[in-house]
């Protein structure tokens, strides 16, 4: 961390000694510039001279008055890996109990201050999430706990472990029952620790719990092959993909995984005849229904009655044993023949956290014989291993006072627990109680120590996401506050000496050293370090065999779900997650990809429901009893579902969080042993009352525009330029008076592939953290300032009850031709010799011309000093919070405008390196920071005057377009076409 | 060709040269009435509202206005417009009609001078309060300077903006104040306060009355006026390359220089009618400035009307004509229909429609018509910028970025903070200025009058 220190007093004057005489001295000498006769006001060219020129002289000195001057100290002795200036890069894991990314950390200066996915992990490679790149912010997090305590009293750590020890050995002695509640771990390192510190004791039980449960997934797989795990889901080898609720490109289980996956076999640039097809049914619009080839809408009790009709439909067609049941309202055979034609290349997903839902699943694809290939369970997901049972057995203990001591890490019950009064009253029953968080929220001050953790970028750690494939965390900044490691804890409390960083080196060392090849411990240790990824070859594949018991069982035992009039679903929201990073101001102010509304959670209703019901998106609606929620007309839900996102209403997570939207968990049903996200509104009632939604768009057509441009597989398997034809048409008429402009060295350009655009918004995210861009907060997004340089832009056509969603990622188009550019008064904006558009912040002043003549309207303008400004408290107030800033980007003043600049500082970077060491430039070596989260590779930035680059290629496509060509603006940004695979059959 | 058969006599009451003197000085020399002090107080208190605003927006940022990422330009500009358009009213009354050799405009051209100025002035306070970094605004001066040399952007309308105002500001300036200097030497030898004298004695720049200076004095008119002539058409067309040189649909079209001009002289004359049928009444000057005055104005206005009628004709036949899906979306979508239906009806009824009352004879000859006319006019011009301006930003090319614009509070208290202040100068303009130029009222008192016959 950077110190400053003030300026010694006695720089401050010149003078030194008596003050006093030196200001008389002064005087006097001022006093005899004037002769005598010059109070008689006899005005002479002399005296006229003198009046003004020491008239001039004084101004200048006034305002030559310079600000108070911050110096900062070097390094006495500087340590030699780091160069001021120049950032360095740890490899480590982000692993939040709900979602991993193998990572690089970006420092500099000692501060972390950007996230990137490491390309060696198989897992993710250089893709990351929104929430993902937004961790970071919670590093600088001023809520964060900052010392241990007691009963909130600040207390040493060697007190508090003290008085821990004192209570659990106590507790140990008399045989009473000590819990150690976790979210999940998937930290070889850890579990073994855990074993050891619970083998210490006579009466030990650990539970994981996670507030968004997959339990019904790992225990349908343990009913249908004898194992417990979330396997691992293959897109990529997949024909045809089913999705029954499963919103695995936004939320569910790894989206960061998955994504690059679903998108690579959905790519049209090299030539490929065909793409997987995707058949979506759902009720809420999430991100993966958006781009489903084929959507259906759905009710969540008839969920269940579909899986079960297409199961009968399969095994009737391919003479399997089929099972009485209902039929679905659609006919579902050609669905059936469709998955059989493509056996063994499907994949069919539920995403709802019902066992009898999930078994019925696993049938479905066992009969179509996806296990294997495009379902591994040997390469399994250790995810989330929390199993509802468990929990609420575990809650049931303490509210009848069985358990003695209860040790939390990393999980917030009294927020995310369905029954939070009963875990609170469990807990004031648990003599002992210990909370380890890193981040303050409702369970924080419930329980009578707390033991404050790292956050992941300051502590230890490793992590096995699958079998086999590992990667480790260190480091990358000294812990800010007076927190230590929950494994430093575990360590201290079981009386073990050692630190938690030898631990962990041991245990590798004893483990997985071994099953390298290197001869060295150490270099080995240090190859994994710096890789952040180890991985080794695992124990054969085991084939899996299905235990039709099960399903025979739940068949014949069919629960159907009472349909009601209005089923209510709770979701993770892309940008919240669960609502563990509520209190990140990024991800607050993140609008959700396809309702654009963020700082808030709303009620989403279809728009025939709201037409019968005369509900206006802004009314306030009462769902079932007591739930009242601003309602939003979702093009898209399911006639008689309310979709709510989880995350928000927090009461003590940070003023960020807090008092933001409602919590729903409380709602949450405890279903068949398994959470159930949802529950039945008997009705809706619209209390009249008027909210104003924070939306970044409110306008959703394209009003026949040519914004996105689409065609289908087979038209573009005919002729490439389909959907596109308008593209020829508008350059055969690119004619200009004036000479055209040629850019000699580099010609920078960025194209992006709008069929492999999820719309996941991790980008958004990566330029915010990138650039410094502020937050504003909800009153001022409601204004429609928000600041993002690039936003999704998110279509949609058709009927409002059906409608095809589009996503468009929108930034500067760096046009060679900028409308913006001419109409600067003072030439603030103008372009490089590279085809950049840059943008002068010393020289704007803030005219606004240049955002009124852009037709994209991508320009953003600094409407308040959003730093060090109390009005916009988030992150660039407390010096805490203003250390994630990129000191390579400028923080821009109040009246300036700012925009997309390609990351011109990545571009001068990557230029400089090359030559430093004298070799041309290569293809892919700058990034935009949009363009390495991106994880389905969407957006791809290079040099158009190599022929060879990649985005040269891309530029040279038949699908490419640009936005608004007509206008002659010639932008170096660039589309390719959407494609859908919506027929029936691929021609 | 002093002869006005036509118009009859320009100055009625048959008055002597004395009677003229002492009738335009009077409401220098008597105490002004309690209506004076009112006003004053009122428009005082505007002025302070907007003050206050003005405080706000440099203080806190533009943020307190109702602009956003679509909307880059609000009321501001609009305000802008409409006070730049006002402000040619005087100087294209004098000009022209000094250059036509219309002598009817002497009773006229001192109080649209003066309304020309302080017009000007509350537009100039605009662009600059717009600017979101108000304390850098000399970076639009173009000087040989040592950031570089850095200059400015020849090529953007701004700049021009910024050079034309400059100029015709100035011009107005002198031309108001080098034509007063006859009537500021009257008052100098007539007043027998020394402060009086001393102050217009200042301000007269020792003017004589001899033959030599009144041919200067004369020459300097028509040289100045030949100047400013250009100015009033060049001011607007610049103002409206603002929006022409920009590729917004509505905005962007070669229509708006002359449309612009036409639409400012409009806004212009029906301000100078406001203010001509408040001094008659109150000051009593109907001798001076006759209903055949009134009359001549009102004529203009239906012709410019007709012209603006035009105008908003040709510009939705070539919005449907071009073929632009943009062009026709702002015309048919967002103008004649759409969110801002209110502004345009309210703008061809206020323009286009209204004044045709004017057709009637008995209209031209009645006060009240002649006010309530004016001001609708002038309202249905400030609707007209607001059409111009919001409609084409808020709905433009990608439908993603369409938003809907609302003015805040700060937004209002700087509108009403310039006609605050415009209404002061006016005030104090006739309190210290002879409102009319009573040099060249002597010339024309007897054109038309019986008495020559």
């Amino acid at each position: 961390m950077k110190k400053h220190r003030e300026i010694p007093e006695e720089f401050h004057g010149l003078t030194n000694g008596n003050d006093r005489s030196s200001a008389k001295v002064q005087k006097d000498q001022l006093l005899e510039l004037f002769e005598d006769d010059f109070l008689k006001l006899s005005s002479s060219r002399r005296n006229f001279l003198k009046v003004f020129g020491f008239s001039f002289a004084s101004a200048a000195i006034v305002a030559a008055c310079k600000r108070p001057v911050h110096m900062a100290i070097p390094y006495v002795i500087q340590p030699p890996e780091i160069t001021p200036g120049k950032p360095l890069y740890y490899a480590t894991t982000f692993y939040d109990g709900h979602e991993y990314s193998a990572i690089l950390v970006k420092t500099r200066d000692g501060r972390p201050i950007k996230i990137e996915g490491n390309s060696l992990s198989p897992f993710n490679r250089e893709g990351t999430t929104a929430r993902v790149q937004a961790s970071v912010l919670s590093l600088y997090d001023d809520a964060r706990p900052k010392s241990p305590s007691v009963n909130q009293q600040a207390v040493s750590w060697e007190s508090i472990d003290e008085q821990i020890l004192n209570d659990i050995t106590g507790i140990n002695s008399v045989g009473g029952e000590i819990v150690l509640l976790t979210s999940t771990i998937n930290s070889p390192s850890t579990l073994k620790l855990i074993n050891e510190f619970g083998g210490r004791f006579k009466n030990f039980r650990w539970v994981q719990y996670d507030s968004v449960s997959y339990s019904a997934v790992i225990e349908a797989n343990s009913a249908c092959f004898g194992r417990a795990v979330i396997p691992d889901y293959n897109f990529e080898k997949a024909e045809l993909v089913v999705s029954v609720g499963a919103d695995f490109l936004g939320t569910w289980i790894a989206p960061v995984h998955f994504i690059p996956k679903y998108t690579a076999r959905r790519k049209l640039n090299n030539g490929e005849k065909s793409m997987l097809r995707h058949i979506h049914f759902e009720s809420g619009m999430s991100i993966t229904g958006s781009n489903a080839d084929v959507r259906r809408k759905i009710k969540p009790s008839e969920e269940i009655i579909l899986l079960a009709d297409l199961y009968n439909r399969i095994a009737q067609k391919t003479g399997a044993e089929t099972f009485h049941g209902t039929s679905f309202r659609e006919d579902l055979s050609e669905l059936a023949d469709n998955l059989i034609a493509s056996k063994g290349r499907s994949v069919v997903l539920s995403g709802t956290n019902n066992i009898d839902i999930q078994i019925i699943t696993n049938g479905i694809n066992y009969l179509l014989g996806n296990y294997g290939d495009c379902i591994d369970l040997n390469n399994y997901l250790n995810i989330s291993a929390g199993i509802d049972k468990k929990m609420e057995g575990l809650v049931n203990d303490m509210d009848a006072g069985r358990i003695k001591a209860l040790l939390m890490y990393n999980v917030n019950p009294a927020y995310d627990y369905p029954q939070p009064d009963k875990f609170l009253s469990g807990l004031k029953k648990t003599v002992l109680t210990i909370n380890m968080a890193g981040h303050l929220n409702e369970t924080s001050g419930k329980a009578k120590f707390e033991c404050p953790v790292h956050h992941f970028l300051e502590s230890w750690n490793d992590a096995e996401i699958t079998p086999g494939r590992l990667s480790l965390s260190q480091p990358c900044i000294n812990p800010l506050f007076n927190t230590r490691s929950f494994q430093d804890s575990l360590l201290r409390w079981s009386g073990n000496p050692i630190s938690w960083h030898d631990y962990l080196m041991a245990n590798w060392e004893k483990e997985f050293f071994p099953k390298s090849a290197l001869p060295d411990f150490r270099r080995f240790w240090d190859r994994c370090l710096s890789n952040g990824v180890f991985s080794y070859d695992q124990q054969d594949n085991k084939p899996a065999t299905f235990k039709k018991e099960e399903l025979s069982r739940v068949m014949n035992n069919l629960k159907i779900i009472p349909a009601e009039e209005y089923e209510v679903i709770f979701y993770e929201s892309i940008a919240l997650g669960t609502g563990m990073h509520s209190n990140n101001p990024w991800l607050m102010e993140l609008p959700d990809p396809v309702s654009k509304h963020c700082w808030d959670n709303v009620a989403a209703i279809s728009p025939k429901d709201a037409e019968e019901l005369g509900i206006l998106s802004g009314h306030l609606i009462k769902l079932g009893a007591d739930l009242i929620l601003p309602a939003f007309i979702q093009p898209g839900q399911a006639e008689g579902t309310v979709s709510v996102a989880l995350g928000y209403g927090h009461k003590n997570s940070g003023p960020v969080a807090d008092n933001i939207g409602l919590n729903v968990y409380p709602l949450v049903r405890l279903n068949g042993g398994n959470r159930y996200y949802g529950f039945t509104a008997g009705r809706l009632e619209n209390t009249l009352k008027k909210s104003q939604l924070a939306l970044t768009q409110v306008h959703h057509s394209m009003e026949g525009r040519p914004i996105v441009r689409e065609t289908t597989l087979g038209e573009y398997l005919n002729d490439s330029h389909s959907g596109n034809e308008i593209h020829e048409e508008y350059e055969s008429g690119h004619r200009t008076l004036y000479p055209e402009v040629n850019f000699d060295g580099f010609h920078w350009g960025l194209a992006i592939d709008l069929n492999s655009c999820v719309g996941c918004n991790s980008c958004v995210i990566a330029c915010q953290a990138e650039n410094n861009i502020p937050v504003v907060g909800k009153e001022e997004v409601k204004r429609r300032r928000i600041m993002h340089w690039i936003k999704i832009d998110r279509y949609y056509s058709d009927n409002p009850a059906d409608p095809k969603v589009y996503f468009q990622p929108l930034t500067c188009q760096h046009c060679d031709n900028a409308p913006c550019e001419n109409v600067c008064p003072v030439s603030a904006t103008n372009h490089s010799s590279e085809g950049l558009n840059q943008m002068t912040y010393n020289r704007c002043i803030g005219t606004k011309y240049c955002i009124n003549n852009c037709p994209y309207r991508v320009r953003r303008f600094n409407w308040y000093r959003y730093t060090n400004n109390k009005a916009f408290d988030f992150n660039t107030v407390s010096d805490l919070g203003k250390m994630v800033l990129n000191p390579d980007v400028t923080v821009r003043e109040r009246g300036v405008v700012e925009k997309c600049s390609f990351c011109v500082q990545r571009i001068q970077e990557k230029k400089l390196q090359a030559k430093l060491e004298n070799r041309p430039l290569l293809d892919n070596e700058i990034k935009t920071a949009c363009m390495q989260a991106c994880p389905s590779e969407a957006i791809i930035f290079g040099n158009l005057n190599d022929k060879n680059s990649r985005v040269s290629k891309l530029f040279g496509s038949p699908r490419l377009y640009h936005l608004l060509e007509e206008l002659h603006t010639l932008p170096s940004v660039g589309y390719l076409t959407r494609i859908w695979n919506g027929e029936k059959k691929n021609s | 060709m002093y002869n006005s058969k036509i118009r009859g006599p320009l100055i009625e009451g048959n008055k002597s040269l004395g009677q003229i003197t002492r009738e335009v000085v009077a409401p220098l020399e008597t105490k002004s009435g309690r209506w004076w002090t009112v006003a004053l107080g009122l428009s005082s208190l505007a002025t302070i509202y907007g003050i206050y605003a003005v405080y706000i927006t440099v203080y806190k940022g533009i943020g307190t206005w109702g602009v956003n990422n679509s909307v880059g330009w609000g009321w501001e500009i609009i305000n802008f417009v409409w006070w730049i358009g006002i402000g040619h009213a005087g100087t294209a009354f004098s000009i022209f009609l000094l250059i036509l050799r219309q002598r009817w405009r002497t009773s006229i051209n001192r109080s649209a001078e003066a309304m020309t100025v302080f017009a000007v002035l509350c537009a100039a306070i605009m662009p600059a309060l717009h600017m979101g970094r108000i304390w850098l605004a000399f970076y639009i001066f173009p000087y040989p300077n040592t950031r570089g040399p850095l200059w400015v952007n020849f090529n953007s309308p701004l700049f021009w903006d910024f050079t034309a105002i400059t100029a015709y500001l100035l011009i107005s300036v002198s031309f108001w104040y080098l034509g007063m200097l006859p009537d500021l030497a009257t008052i100098r030898d007539k007043t027998i306060s020394k402060i009086r004298k001393a102050l217009y004695g200042f301000f007269s720049m020792g003017w004589t009355g001899s033959s030599r200076q009144w041919i200067r004095f004369e020459s300097l008119s028509f040289i100045l006026g030949g100047i400013a002539a250009v100015l009033v058409v060049s001011v607007h067309s610049i103002v409206s390359t603002d929006f022409a040189v920009g590729v917004e649909p509505g905005w962007h079209t070669t229509i708006f220089p002359p449309f612009f001009v036409v639409g400012a002289i409009f806004s212009g004359f029906a301000m100078v009618m406001t203010l001509m049928v408040l001094i008659r009444k109150i000051y009593r000057l109907t001798d001076y400035i006759t209903d055949n005055h009134m009359d001549a104005i009102a004529r203009i206005l239906i012709f410019i009307s007709l012209i603006m009628g035009t105008a908003y004709l040709t510009e939705i036949f070539v919005a449907w004509y071009s073929g632009n899906k943009y062009e026709m979306f702002t015309f048919f979508h967002n103008r004649i229909t759409g969110d801002y239906k209110i502004q345009f009806w309210g703008m061809i009824a206020c323009n286009a429609l209204i004044p045709q009352l004017f057709w009637f004879r008995k209209m031209r000859r009645n006060w009240i018509a002649l006010l309530s006319v004016s001001l609708l006019i002038n309202l249905g011009m400030w609707l007209e910028r607001y059409t111009i301006i919001v409609t084409s930003l808020s709905k433009d090319f990608l439908p993603s970025n369409w938003v809907s614009y609302t003015p805040t509070f700060i937004d209002v208290g700087v509108f009403v903070g310039t006609i605050g202040l415009f209404a002061t100068g006016v005030l104090l303009f006739m309190r210290y200025i002879p409102m009319m130029a009573i040099s060249e009222l002597k010339g024309v008192v007897h054109i038309g009058s019986k008495k020559e016959d």
